[in-house]
């Protein structure tokens, strides 16, 4: 089938069933989008699919076919999106691994609505666990970045 | 041959100054194939190439914690660099980079950033001074008449930067007493620059064990015993191999690997494949049961940690006496990344690349494995998404399956844990009970303390679980009273048992601080000025304690509905107070702002230090509200994110971070954060409503 991955029309060959997220990282290559639960419970693997936050690791991939697939690799070639550098500037990261889907989830956020309140951050980011505790960080970058026009389209 | 070899080494002063000085300069690509052959030969702490790029090899693991950044700023700091120029590698597994005070490579007790402190200053101190030497010699003047700064040495007008005066150094003899400079002097120590791996981080180009890729790789996933201790009597591979992308269906020491070309198939492959198990005494695990067997340990008095006095006899003529008993359950350490290693066998190598907090262990796992000497097995430390004490298995269990899975394949093999199986692998902080009682004379002054603690030993079979007592039996309110006691019992349960960031310290300081306000309630003292008057030797728990009060308003009266707890706890060398406010709501428990006073001493990077703060309470709030494994006949019932709860963005309180050094002696900073929180949500519960929650998860009936 053919997939539309950050702008790059692709073809893979998978199962229907096969969730996106191992069609990304293991037939694909794109390993930014990480595995964490499976079950849609922490967000470690969110993608935008039209622009929408969706998990990767509960999405069937004949779902994406045809759609545009945006993974945290397409978001900017070297880290130079709002929200990449709001997340630089205010140092959020630790270990890291959710930290992509924890992004992708703020992206699609802020698109929807670019001057955030702290309820529209805890409704759009509960769904991303991070283990290391960096949430007061990521509602901080959240809003850093919407004053970097993290919102723009 | 290049300097590498060389002058990679010099030699034994004290502690073994090993003084990393070396070239070649071609930067090793992370992963894979592009490892030198000669990695573990690799004795140099760092490279500085012609481009003037200084290379740091970190000996100790970034999971998180911050030292990809902390380390590199202590040789940044000696060897004037310009910290714009420095990159960062994990170190090979070689003696080179054995931990300070271990004889091994590893990560944990939070001590990478003091153990490492002169270490590494006097690494980038003796670099200095040879780049300095090298120029003056370049230059023909004396090297008194130079300076290094910001990369480059300069002097009479000249500037010869690093990168080009690095091939005239390293052929130079290093001296040994480079002097190293006074704090006063430093201007990167006590800075915080930014984080070094954020860019990868931000981007997903950081490599995770998860993430290796290389021609010819094959994804497993085992099948593992339901109970612990479990083995496999017989399978049925037929319909796990019809399964599409399946290759290989091998049977290894931890079960059955369904080995396949993609993790989607190996999943799929293994749901159909059949095991039948030889579950053993496993399943008859509950811990409902042990909860209560360790309940009644606690009624007798264990092996004896610390003694002074009869206090038996002082209880039995106290005024007041005061009983209560502390639990907390099994936990898993839950990281983001779930468990997997990749492992490539050759006829003359072997490879290993995963996220280990543990190096110098698997790599003797593999060498046990290939039957390989050490050092053809290269363990290639990638980044960790998470450790917590699980990436640092003392058997190596995660590193030591991908080995088998691989040998038994006959292929280059990922093994990936699925989030159910992270989650039932065990290696778990152990259930325990705290039975304290204490005894208070008129004045309410505490004359007895008796104190039992019961729980599964992470060393089955050592004299005495240190592990289970740090933190109690060494408590300066224990030590004070007049006649106490304290012990442990140390039951055996085929249930595998790890170091769970701060270990002992998670349920220690649980049980001591909430104790210790109970007594305040029982006699009518606020719960800081009892502290106080406890304290009153204890300089640095008493500074933090004052830090942290003062910030939270500690006295002042708080808004309507807030609760405020205190609670103030020393581990790994560091001291960490912290007042939680909380609000209670139809029986749920937010909690709103923390504030937290650390000193640990020299704060490397302070920014960081208040990372990790933040970091280790909302690790001790998930613990506090939320997280327990259950076991029932064997089986684990909590297996993902539904189950196991933890805190997130919605229930995350506010962290305010005080650094609160007295100059003292350095200590740590990944764990400390951890032990204060669910004793200062306990008794700010209490504060509020006057139900004392002693018991973790919190349960408000």
């Amino acid at each position: 089938m053919r997939l539309n991955v950050n702008g790059r029309d692709q073809e893979v060959t998978a199962p229907d069933d096969m969730p996106l997220l191992w069609v990304l990282r293991d037939l694909l290559g794109l390993t930014g989008t990480k595995y964490g639960c499976g079950m849609s419970l922490c967000g470690a693997c969110t993608v935008h699919i039209d622009g929408k936050a969706v998990r990767s690791c509960s999405t069937p991939v004949s779902a994406a076919a045809g759609k545009r697939i945006t993974t945290i690799e397409g978001l900017s070639a070297d880290g130079s999106h709002p929200v990449q550098r709001a997340w630089a500037e205010i140092d959020v990261v630790q270990c890291g691994y959710c930290q992509p889907g924890q992004i992708m989830s703020a992206v699609a956020l802020l698109k929807e609505k670019p001057k955030p309140t702290d309820a529209d951050i805890d409704a759009a980011m509960a769904g991303n666990i991070c283990r290391c505790g960096t949430y007061e960080r990521i509602r901080a970058a959240v809003k850093r970045a919407a004053e970097l026009g993290g919102g723009r389209p | 041959m290049t300097a590498l070899t060389r002058r990679g080494f010099i030699g034994a002063t004290g502690g073994g100054l090993v003084l990393g000085f070396a070239l070649p300069l071609k930067r090793r690509p992370f992963l894979v194939d592009a490892a030198p052959a000669e990695a573990a030969q690799v004795t140099a702490f760092l490279r500085i190439a012609p481009d003037d790029t200084v290379t740091v090899l970190l000996p100790h693991s970034e999971m998180g914690q911050g030292i990809w950044t902390s380390l590199p700023m202590l040789i940044a700091e000696e060897l004037e660099a310009d910290w714009s120029k420095i990159r960062v590698e994990h170190a090979p597994a070689a003696p080179a980079f054995y931990h300070v005070l271990w004889k091994r490579q590893g990560t944990g007790g939070s001590t990478s950033t003091w153990s490492e402190f002169d270490r590494l200053r006097k690494v980038g101190a003796s670099a200095r001074d040879m780049l300095v030497r090298a120029a003056a010699d370049r230059l023909k003047v004396d090297a008194k008449t130079l300076k290094a700064e910001n990369g480059a040495v300069v002097g009479g007008g000249k500037r010869l930067s690093y990168g080009a005066l690095a091939a005239d150094a390293a052929k130079l003899t290093p001296n040994e007493d480079v002097r190293l400079k006074d704090p006063k002097e430093w201007k990167i120590i006590g800075k915080s620059p930014k984080r070094l791996d954020t860019p990868e981080k931000v981007t997903g180009r950081a490599e995770f064990g998860i993430d290796v890729k290389m021609p010819g790789l094959l994804t497993a996933m085992v099948a593992r015993s339901p109970a612990f201790g479990g083995k496999v009597k017989s399978f049925h591979a037929e319909a796990a191999l019809a399964v599409p992308g399946v290759r290989k269906v091998v049977q290894v020491p931890s079960g059955v690997a369904v080995v396949a070309d993609h993790t989607w198939a190996a999943e799929k492959g293994r749901e159909a494949l059949k095991v039948d198990w030889d579950l053993g005494p496993g399943a008859e695990v509950n811990t409902d049961q042990i909860a209560k067997e360790l309940r009644e340990l606690t009624k007798k008095t264990g092996k004896v940690a610390a003694e002074k006095g009869d206090p038996d006899k002082a209880l039995a003529g106290a005024a007041t006496k005061l009983e209560a008993l502390y639990e907390v359950p099994y936990l898993a350490h839950a990281s983001m990344e779930p468990l997997n290693a990749t492992a490539r066998i050759q006829a003359d190598r072997c490879d290993v690349w995963t996220g280990t907090q543990f190096p110098s262990g698997d790599q003797t796992a593999a060498a046990e494995i290939t039957g390989l000497p050490p050092e053809k097995c290269f363990i290639h430390t990638t980044f960790l998404g998470g450790g917590f004490g699980r990436r640092a298995n003392p058997v190596s269990d995660f590193a030591t399956e991908a080995l088998h899975v691989a040998k038994a394949a006959g292929a280059p093999v990922k093994t990936v844990w699925t989030r159910e199986d992270d989650m039932a692998g065990g290696y778990y902080r152990p259930a325990f009970v705290h039975r304290i009682e204490a005894g208070l004379d008129k004045a309410g002054k505490i004359v007895a303390w008796k104190h039992v603690i019961a729980g599964q030993p992470l060393r089955a079979g050592a004299a005495l679980d240190h592990a289970a007592l740090e933190g109690a039996s060494d408590s300066p309110y224990v030590e004070q009273v007049p006649a106490h006691r304290v012990s442990v019992h140390s039951p055996f349960y085929p249930i595998p048992v790890q170091w769970w960031r701060s270990v002992g310290h998670t349920h220690t300081a649980f049980a001591m601080e909430g104790f210790i306000d109970e007594i305040a309630h029982a006699t009518k003292r606020d719960p800081v000025e009892l502290r106080r008057e406890l304290l009153k030797d204890a300089t640095r728990r008493l500074k933090v304690l004052g830090a942290a009060v003062e910030k939270a308003g500690w006295g002042k009266r708080s808004e309507s509905g807030i609760g405020r707890g205190v609670a103030v706890h020393e581990s790994f060398g560091s001291f960490v107070a912290q007042v939680a406010e909380v609000s209670v709501d139809k029986g749920k428990i937010r909690v709103h702002r923390v504030v937290c006073a650390i000193d640990c001493g020299t704060a490397v990077n302070p920014d960081g230090v208040a990372a990790q703060m933040q970091s280790g309470i909302m690790y001790g709030l998930s613990a506090a509200l939320y997280e327990q494994i259950r076991i029932k006949d064997g089986k684990v019932q909590d297996l993902n994110w539904d189950d196991f709860r933890v805190v997130r963005m919605n229930d995350a309180p506010r962290v305010e971070v005080v650094i609160a050094s007295t100059g003292g002696k350095m200590g740590g900073a990944g764990e400390p954060g951890v032990p204060p929180i669910a004793p200062a949500v306990a008794n700010a519960v209490f504060a509020l409503t006057g139900k004392r929650l002693r018991t973790l998860p919190f349960k408000l009936a």
